[in-house]
């Protein structure tokens, strides 16, 4: 629909081979090759400590000692075009905590569209996010003074400024009471569906992977699974795309096991 | 919630190293969020105040001590209340994720620096000008130059606070050690800046280390103010020594914002 990249629209919203990523003495990712499409939801699962959060701040741009390729919206990651085209929410909330909601998106609006031609738009724009997210009674409220859910919806705002093509969520859901869950994933496929945005979301609550188009399942900085949730389903003859998970570490385990024993 | 309006999205400006409405829009935040603590705006304000109505009846007896010393302090106060302000703002800024928030959009390094460096700056003139105003009318302090230039050099150390603040929160993982280098990056230069003793009573080894401290010539910069009617060419070098420190301490500064962290 609304696209405004610069590469070719069919090249993949993120394409990675060999996608390696070391912290201190750590590989936390492992030679990753994965494709993220263009206009659906793909949820990415896995315990904590699995390496969740490296791989989404790689695509987004700010994590140090990238190794391999990692293309994003047909430029490679980090690149100074994609700042613009990219939204991104980190796990811990972060928005000033003494600025109001609506001082704090004024503020991130005017990083992304500046200049005072673009004030009135952005006034709009401000309106709508915080519509979206729920928040418009306490628009003039602290951030500080918000409950933790409302602070990280606040946070979810300031990603959805702008119309960005890539929306990168890390846990957006945690902490929230089912209502504002499923209206938030109402809101997520109302972005895909409508703006043919991709959305990258993690989660570690099994249940929410219902809801994406495709999943990628990861565990100890690889790559499990990158499927459908229902082909997953399928594959592993489970009920659950948590079965299926518990199914697919099971295998893995047994397979480093017989790979130890053979060495 | 879940009906999305569709607006038409804002065309997004691309990244450049300085935008001036990106600066303004980061200073006016940076004010904004001191306005929402207003207990902090009346101690940066009224402190140096205080310690210079203090200080001037410390001396009663000696009204030409507090000329020396009241001229000094009027350099010392912006230079530190900035730093401590800078430090812990931009501590702050690196430890709730809002940093990195806006290094992954098209904000550039040098408008988050100016930003802080206009904020804090316009704060300091405020701070400045009434600490100035109060020594000179207020507890009689006996200066022969222009006030104009006391204000200029005020206002340069202020900068050069902002700088030493924005770069030493680099290396403070907690507001705990930011606040640590209060003694340790500003004491020293306290000490040696000719306050206490005309820096060339000093040991050799401490006088050649003041040569190198940029508030020696903040301080020696105040006193020339003090002596002479005219602006001297002592007064004119020690306010580009101030001024050149301070721009190079913002470049180190804009050195240890990274887009890409560990």
């Amino acid at each position: 629909m609304m696209n405004y990249s610069a590469g070719p629209p069919d090249t993949p919203a993120v394409h990675a081979a060999g996608l390696t990523v070391i912290r201190g003495p750590r590989t936390v990712l492992r030679g990753l090759d994965f494709t993220v499409p263009r206009g659906q939801i793909t949820g990415l699962l896995g315990p904590s400590g699995c390496g969740k959060s490296t791989l989404m701040r790689s695509i987004v741009g700010t994590q140090a000692k990238v190794t391999g390729t990692l293309d994003v919206l047909g430029r490679p990651a980090g690149h100074p075009t994609l700042r613009t085209r990219i939204g991104y929410v980190t796990q811990a909330p972060s928005v000033y905590d003494d600025l109001t909601v609506r001082q704090n998106l004024d503020y991130f609006a005017a990083i992304l569209a500046p200049g005072h031609a673009a004030s009135e738009r952005r006034r709009s724009d401000v309106t709508r996010v915080i519509e979206d997210v729920d928040l418009t009674s306490h628009a003039d409220s602290l951030a500080g003074n918000l409950s933790g859910g409302q602070r990280s919806r606040v946070s979810l705002a300031v990603a959805l400024l702008g119309a960005p093509e890539l929306l990168v969520l890390d846990e957006p859901t945690v902490g929230l009471d089912p209502v504002l869950r499923r209206d938030l994933w109402n809101l997520f496929h109302d972005i895909a569906t409508r703006r043919g945005a991709t959305l990258l979301i993690s989660s570690h609550v099994m249940d929410e992977a219902e809801r994406c188009h495709r999943l990628l399942l990861m565990r100890e900085g690889e790559i499990l699974a990158d499927d459908t949730p229902d082909a997953l389903r399928n594959r592993t003859g489970s009920e659950t795309v948590e079965d299926a998970f518990l199914h697919l570490v099971d295998e893995a385990v047994a397979a480093g096991r017989k790979k130890e024993t053979t060495r | 919630m879940s009906t999305t309006t569709t607006t038409p999205p804002i065309p997004a400006a691309p990244t450049s190293p300085l935008n001036a409405s990106r600066t303004l829009a980061t200073a006016a935040r940076v004010l904004r969020q001191l306005r929402h603590d207003p207990r902090s705006i009346a101690l940066m304000i009224l402190v140096p105040c205080v310690m210079l109505f203090l200080l001037r009846y410390v001396f009663d007896g000696s009204p030409q001590t507090f000329d020396n010393i009241g001229a000094s302090l009027l350099g010392i106060f912006p230079l530190i209340t900035m730093f401590l302000v800078t430090s812990i703002a931009t501590l702050r800024e690196r430890t709730s994720g809002t940093l990195e928030r806006l290094l992954a959009m098209p904000l550039g390094k040098g408008d988050l620096i100016a930003g802080y460096a206009l904020a804090f700056g316009t704060l300091a003139i405020v701070q400045s000008t009434l600490a100035t105003a109060l020594a000179l009318w207020g507890l009689g302090l006996d200066v022969t130059g222009s006030p104009w230039l006391l204000l200029l050099v005020a206002l340069l150390d202020a900068l050069l606070g902002t700088a030493l603040g924005l770069f030493v929160s680099a290396f403070a993982s907690s507001e705990f050690q930011a606040v640590q280098f209060m003694p340790a990056v500003i004491f020293p230069q306290i000490l040696l800046c000719g306050l206490f003793t005309p820096r060339d009573n000093m040991h050799p080894v401490l006088e050649a280390i003041s040569d190198v401290l940029p508030m020696s010539y903040a301080v020696d910069g105040m006193n020339e103010v003090l002596k002479h009617t005219d602006m001297t060419a002592t007064f004119v070098r020690d306010a580009l020594i101030v001024a050149g420190c301070a721009l190079l301490v913002l470049g180190l500064g804009a050195a240890t914002l990274r887009r890409r962290t560990q």
